[in-house]
C-alpha cells in the first residue's frame, strides 16, 4: 500500500504543472531553491563561530540555545500562514477500497515530508557538526538534534490542529512579540529560561524524549481529530467563502473607465495572488529604509534612483507586468462585448498612476533622511506615472501567459515570461543611466530633473501613446486569447 | 441575417472546419449537432470572432465580423465557464455587462425578474462568487447574462448540458419564447437530439467540420438523427 502512495506521490510531483514550465523559468527557481538553502547551510555552519566572537565569555551552544524560542515560535507563525494539510489530495482515494485511516496516516504522514520540515534540516544538522568539532559529547549533540528535529515535528502537527483558527493564531503571534518586546526592552530576560530546558539536553540526552513524545502525541491528536472528519462536506471540502460585496458606486465619478476600476478593484481584493500583489506593493515602501540608513550607499546617488522608484513604484511594477493576464480566465467574454478597449486598458492606467499618488503620499516621511532623498523619490513618482505605467501597458500585450488568480501569490511565478525580466531594463535602467549621465555632467539636481521630465513626456503625450498601445493589443487579440485559453 | 461564406480552419494540416456557405435568416431557431470534434464551438468562435478562420467570412447582421466590431452591440453569447467572471457575485456580473450593454442597475433588476422562476432562488442573494455555484448554476447566470441588453443574435454552445430536468424545460420556453416574435435569431448547438429538435426549427448536423445534414425540423426529424448518429 504505501510502495503505490509513493508511485503517486511520485507522479503527482514530476507531473505537476509546476514542471510544465520554460527552462529559463525552472533555472531561475532552482537557483532560488538553491540560494536558499545555501543560506540556510550558512547559517548552520555561521552562527556557532559568529556567537563565539559576539560573546566570548558565554557557551555558544547556551547563547544559541537561548534564542531557539523565537526561532520556534517564528517558524509555527511562518507555518501557519504558507502550510496547509494536502487533505484534497485524498478525494479521488475514498471511493477505492482503502480504510480510511489509512488514507489519514497518509495524509499526516505525507505533511512530514516537506519543505517546511526539510529546510530547518539544512541549519540544525551543520550547527551540530559545528557542535561536535567543537567538542561537545556527541551523545549530547545527537540528543540536541533529535529534539530540534522532534520539537520541528511538533510545530507540524500543532499548525495542522489550530489550522486556521485565528484565535490561537493571534494568541501565538501575541507572545511573540510580547517576548520580543520584554525582551528588546530588558523588562525581564526569559530566554534564560528557554534556554535552561534546551541546555539540559546536552547533559542528560535522554530527555530528547521529551518533546519526541510531544510531537507523537500532536501526530495522534491529528489522527484522532481527522478519522472522523473523512468526508466531502467535514475535512475534505473546500472553504466557501461568504460574498462581501462593497459598495463601489463611488468609482462613478472616475466616468466611462469607472466600470473597470470597479472590476478591478474587485479583482484585486477578491483573488489571492492579486491581494499579495496589493500589500507587497506596501512593502516596497519600506525599501527605502534598507538603504538610506547605511552610509554606502548613500554615498552612491545613482543607486539611490533604483530604490527610489521601487518606492512609489511597488503597484505599478508588480501589478502593471502582468497586465493582461489578470483577466485572462474571461478574456475570451471580454472580446466579445461590446467594450472598447481603450477604456478597459486606461482603467488599468488610472489605476495604476492612483496607487503610484498614495504610495507617494505615504513615502513623505522619508524627508527625515534628506531633502535630496525625497526629490529623488518625487522623480521617481513622476517617472513611474509617466513612463512606467504606459511603457508596462504595452509591455504587456506581449503577455501570452495565463494566469490562475486563485493561486497562492507566494513565489507564484504562475504568468512570467521572458517579457518580465526584458521590461526591468527600461523601467529600472533609463532612470538610472539618465541620473548617472545629467548628475556626472551638471549635478545632483539636473539628474532629477531629467528623470523628472522623462515622466512629464509621457504624461504630456499620453494619449499618442495610448493610441499605439491600443493598436497594439487590438492586432494581438487572436494571439493573446489562444495563449489564455492554454491552461 | 447571419451568412456564412467559404468558412474553413486549419491547424496545421489538420482541417477542422470547412463550411462552403451557410445562411441563417433573422427569426430562425437554429441548431448545431455534431459528436465532439466536428466543429460546432470552432464555427461559434469564429463567428464571435475569438479565432480567425483560414478562408472566408461570416457577416452579422451586415456586419462582417472580423473586420468591424459593430456586431457585438446586437449579440449576446454564452460559450463556456471562461466566459464568466468567476470572482463576481452573480448580480455584480449581471450589473457588469449590463452596464456595457447601457442598461443601469435597476434595468438590470428589472430585467432579472422574469427569470425569478429559471434562477430557481439559486442565483440571486445567494452572496456566493460565480467561482462557487455548481456547473448548472453558472450555466444559468451565464445564459442570462447573454440575453442582456436585447441581442438581436443570441449564441449558446450546449446550454442544456448540466442544467436539471426543470431548467431544461423552462430553458427551451424561454428559447421559444425568444424567437415568437422572429424578431430574435438563435443559435444553439448540442449532443442532446431531444432538446434541439424540440426549440429548434432548422438542424444543422456537422461530421469533421462539414454540414453533412441541413433539415427543417418536422415529426420525423428526431428519428432521422438518431438513425444518422446510431452508427
Amino acid at each position: 500500500m504505501i510502495l503505490r502512495f509513493l508511485k503517486l506521490e511520485w507522479k503527482q510531483f514530476f507531473r505537476s504543472s509546476y514542471w510544465q514550465k520554460s527552462m529559463a523559468l525552472n533555472m531561475l527557481m532552482g537557483f532560488f531553491a538553491i540560494y536558499f538553502l545555501v543560506s540556510f547551510l550558512a547559517l548552520g555552519f555561521g552562527i556557532i563561530p559568529i556567537l563565539k566572537e559576539f560573546s566570548p565569555d558565554v557557551d555558544p551552544l547556551q547563547k544559541l540555545n537561548s534564542l531557539l524560542i523565537f526561532w520556534f515560535l517564528g517558524d509555527l507563525i511562518f507555518r501557519y500562514l504558507m502550510q496547509k494539510l494536502p487533505m484534497m489530495n485524498i478525494k479521488p482515494l475514498l471511493i477505492l477500497p482503502i480504510k480510511k485511516t489509512i488514507l489519514v496516516h497518509y495524509v499526516l504522514g505525507k505533511s512530514v515530508v516537506s519543505f517546511f520540515n526539510f529546510l530547518p534540516l539544512f541549519a540544525f544538522i551543520p550547527i551540530s557538526i559545528m557542535l561536535l568539532r567543537e567538542d561537545y559529547s556527541t551523545i549530547g549533540v545527537l540528543g540536541w538534534l533529535a529534539a530540534m528535529i522532534s520539537l520541528t515535528l511538533f510545530n507540524n502537527f500543532i499548525n495542522f490542529l489550530i489550522n486556521k483558527n485565528n484565535i490561537a493564531f493571534t494568541s501565538i503571534a501575541f507572545i511573540l512579540i510580547t517576548l520580543i518586546t520584554i525582551q528588546y526592552f530588558g523588562v525581564y530576560d526569559i530566554t534564560p529560561f528557554f534556554g535552561h530546558l534546551f541546555d539540559s539536553l546536552i547533559k542528560t540526552p535522554l530527555l530528547a524524549i521529551v518533546p519526541l513524545v510531544l510531537a507523537i502525541s500532536t501526530y495522534f491528536l491529528n489522527f484522532k481529530d481527522l478519522k472522523n472528519k473523512v468526508y466531502l462536506d467535514d475535512a475534505i471540502s473546500k472553504k466557501i467563502k461568504e460574498a462581501n460585496t462593497v459598495d463601489l458606486s463611488w468609482a462613478d465619478k472616475l466616468g466611462d473607465v469607472s466600470i473597470f476600476i470597479k472590476n478591478d478593484i474587485r479583482l484585486i481584493w477578491r483573488n489571492k495572488r492579486t491581494k499579495t500583489v496589493f500589500f507587497m506593493s506596501f512593502l516596497f515602501l519600506f525599501y527605502g529604509l534598507l538603504f538610506f540608513t547605511q552610509d554606502t550607499y548613500n554615498n552612491m546617488p545613482t543607486f539611490l534612483v533604483f530604490v527610489c522608484i521601487f518606492i512609489t513604484g511597488g503597484f505599478t511594477l508588480n501589478y502593471g507586468q502582468f497586465i493582461p493576464a489578470w483577466d485572462s480566465s474571461h478574456y475570451k467574454m471580454l472580446m466579445s462585448q461590446n467594450i472598447r478597449y481603450r477604456k478597459f486598458l486606461e482603467s488599468k492606467w488610472v489605476l495604476m498612476v492612483v496607487m503610484t499618488i498614495i504610495l507617494y503620499f505615504l513615502s513623505i516621511p522619508y524627508i527625515y533622511f534628506g531633502v535630496d532623498k525625497f526629490l529623488i523619490i518625487t522623480a521617481g513618482a513622476i517617472f513611474n506615472i509617466g513612463f512606467n505605467s504606459l511603457f508596462l501597458l504595452y509591455a504587456g500585450s506581449f503577455n501570452r501567459k495565463r494566469i490562475d488568480l486563485n493561486k497562492s501569490g507566494f513565489s507564484n511565478m504562475q504568468g512570467t515570461s521572458a517579457t518580465q525580466f526584458l521590461i526591468i531594463i527600461p523601467i529600472m535602467g533609463i532612470p538610472t543611466i539618465l541620473f548617472f549621465i545629467f548628475s556626472k555632467l551638471i549635478g545632483f539636481n539636473a539628474g532629477v530633473i531629467a528623470i523628472a521630465i522623462t515622466g512629464l513626456i509621457g504624461i504630456l503625450f499620453k494619449n499618442y501613446f495610448m493610441n499605439l498601445i491600443e493598436k497594439k493589443y487590438l492586432q494581438d487579440k487572436y494571439a493573446t486569447i489562444h495563449a489564455f485559453d492554454q491552461k | 441575417m447571419i451568412q456564412s461564406i467559404n468558412i474553413s480552419k486549419k491547424y496545421g494540416q489538420a482541417e477542422v472546419l470547412n463550411i462552403e456557405s451557410l445562411d441563417i435568416p433573422k427569426g430562425q431557431s437554429f441548431g448545431l449537432v455534431g459528436n465532439n470534434g466536428a466543429g460546432k464551438t470552432t464555427y461559434f468562435n469564429i463567428l464571435l470572432d475569438l479565432i480567425r478562420p483560414t478562408t472566408g467570412e461570416i457577416i452579422n447582421n451586415n456586419v462582417v465580423v472580423n473586420k468591424s466590431e459593430d456586431w457585438k452591440t446586437f449579440t449576446g453569447s454564452f460559450i463556456d465557464e471562461s466566459f464568466l467572471i468567476d470572482y463576481l457575485t452573480p448580480e455584480e456580473y449581471f450589473y457588469f455587462i449590463g452596464e456595457l450593454r447601457g442598461m443601469n442597475t435597476a434595468d438590470i433588476d428589472t430585467f432579472l425578474q422574469q427569470f425569478d422562476e429559471f434562477f430557481n432562488s439559486e442565483i440571486i442573494g445567494k452572496k456566493k462568487y460565480l467561482r462557487d455555484l455548481s456547473k448548472g448554476n453558472q450555466k444559468k447566470a451565464g445564459i442570462v447574462a447573454a440575453l442582456i441588453g436585447n441581442p438581436e443574435v443570441v449564441i449558446l454552445d450546449e446550454p442544456f448540458a448540466n442544467l436539471d430536468p426543470t431548467t431544461q424545460i423552462r430553458l427551451k420556453q424561454i428559447i421559444k419564447e425568444l424567437t415568437e416574435n422572429r424578431e430574435i435569431t438563435v443559435l444553439i448547438s448540442s449532443h442532446d437530439l431531444t432538446h434541439v429538435t424540440e426549440v429548434c426549427e432548422r438542424i444543422v448536423v456537422l461530421e469533421k467540420g462539414e454540414i453533412v445534414k441541413d433539415i427543417k425540423t418536422s415529426a420525423e426529424t428526431l428519428k432521422e438523427l438518431e438513425s444518422h448518429f446510431a452508427v
